[in-house]
């Protein structure tokens, strides 16, 4: 059965659309069906993240409004046949997303693919609370910070209060991703630790992603992470957060990036 | 010791997981008990609103909890050229405040 799955954080810039193509990639990667789908209705960017913005025909909006019918507005992953994005609307229409045509498209969506992961725009207004109501499972996309861990709070009392699955008195999974994690500066003392974070927002732990230059490097490029360069340190990191999704007991590590000095001299990537 | 020290930064990290963890201490205890506020505020405005016009949008009411006392501060502006609505009042000034401890 289908997993609806939203990205979520509250605060903006903490990594919610880089999650959701690298999550959604390596879902896909591992040969399940998966599309990602664009609520940041007025700032999309998801496609861009994908490389498909040249390719966006239709939107999310259209295919509410009927204008479009979905596997129009559907744009399939050249580099991985099993992924698919459905973007967002560029226009500043946000009152178009309506409850009633979100539930129709995830509905929809549910019946085509394994997962459904939606990428919910940062704040808690219309956007982001329509991106989570028809959700299964959340990630719950967090910076060691404290405005990210404090808006993460405040997301996960949304979750437990404002989703059809709340609202069923049913529960909703709620994962946290550490994203823009830095293991030294976490040992100096200088940043919030991982069990600082869990503890304070006490939702389970789905992955560690180590700050990278990866990231900006594949955004550039417009090729999510974990397919753009799969041996670095954070397509790992996203990889093993996929497994975990899965449910596979994936061991907790931070994979890091270091390049020993003979990697440096012999131009190897580290593994 | 402190010879050491003085080359070493202050962690922050510790200082940023007891300011969340106070934050949050405060705000979900608030959160148990949002209609009591709402309920003490409706009856509060409703006596004073037998006694002079008030602006239901200028109305304030804010909960602090201390570690030995709490605090309940009401503050109602009133308009000055706002008439008594009974002729027994005499209460012109504008603020209302109330301090309960609890």
């Amino acid at each position: 059965m289908a997993k609806v799955v939203v990205v979520t954080s509250g605060k903006g810039g903490v990594g919610k659309t880089t999650t959701t193509a690298a999550l959604g990639a390596a879902l896909a990667q591992i040969g399940q069906k998966v599309v990602i789908v664009d609520f940041d209705v007025g700032l999309r960017n998801l496609d861009l993240v994908m490389g498909a913005e040249r390719r966006v025909v239709y939107d999310l909006i259209n295919v509410i409004q009927g204008i479009a019918k979905l596997p129009q507005a559907l744009i399939r992953d050249k580099r991985i046949d099993t992924l698919a994005l459905l973007p967002a609307s560029q226009t500043r229409d946000k009152d178009a997303l309506t409850e009633d045509g979100v539930r129709r498209v995830i509905g929809q969506l549910r019946q085509m693919f394994d997962w459904v992961i939606c990428d919910s725009p940062a704040g808690i207004e219309r956007g982001a609370t329509l991106a989570m109501r028809f959700a299964d499972i959340a990630v719950v996309v967090t910076n060691p910070e404290v405005s990210s861990v404090r808006d993460s709070d405040r997301i996960i009392g949304l979750l437990d209060a404002k989703t059809i699955k709340a609202e069923r008195g049913e529960r909703m999974v709620k994962h946290l991703l550490i994203t823009r994690y830095d293991q030294n500066r976490a040992t100096r003392g200088e940043m919030l630790a991982i069990d600082d974070v869990l503890e304070i927002l006490s939702t389970p732990l789905l992955g560690i992603i180590p700050e990278s230059e990866e990231i900006l490097r594949a955004s550039n490029l417009g090729s999510p992470v974990t397919i753009n360069n799969p041996a670095s340190g954070v397509a790992r990191a996203y990889s093993d957060a996929a497994r975990r999704l899965m449910g596979e007991a994936v061991e907790m590590t931070i994979p890091t990036e270091k390049v020993g000095i003979f990697g440096k001299l012999f131009g190897r990537r580290a593994a | 010791m402190k010879f050491f020290r003085l080359f070493r930064r202050q962690e922050s990290a510790p200082v940023a997981r007891d300011r969340l963890q106070i934050l949050f201490a405060h705000e979900r205890y608030s959160a148990k008990a949002p209609d009591l506020l709402a309920l003490m505020r409706e009856e509060i405005l409703s006596t004073v609103a037998k006694h002079v016009e008030i602006d239901p949008g200028k109305v304030s009411v804010h909960m602090k909890h201390g570690k030995k006392i709490s605090t309940l501060e009401i503050e109602i502006e009133v308009p000055n050229n706002a008439p008594p609505l009974s002729t027994g009042s005499r209460r012109k000034r504008p603020l209302v405040q109330a301090y309960r401890s609890a």
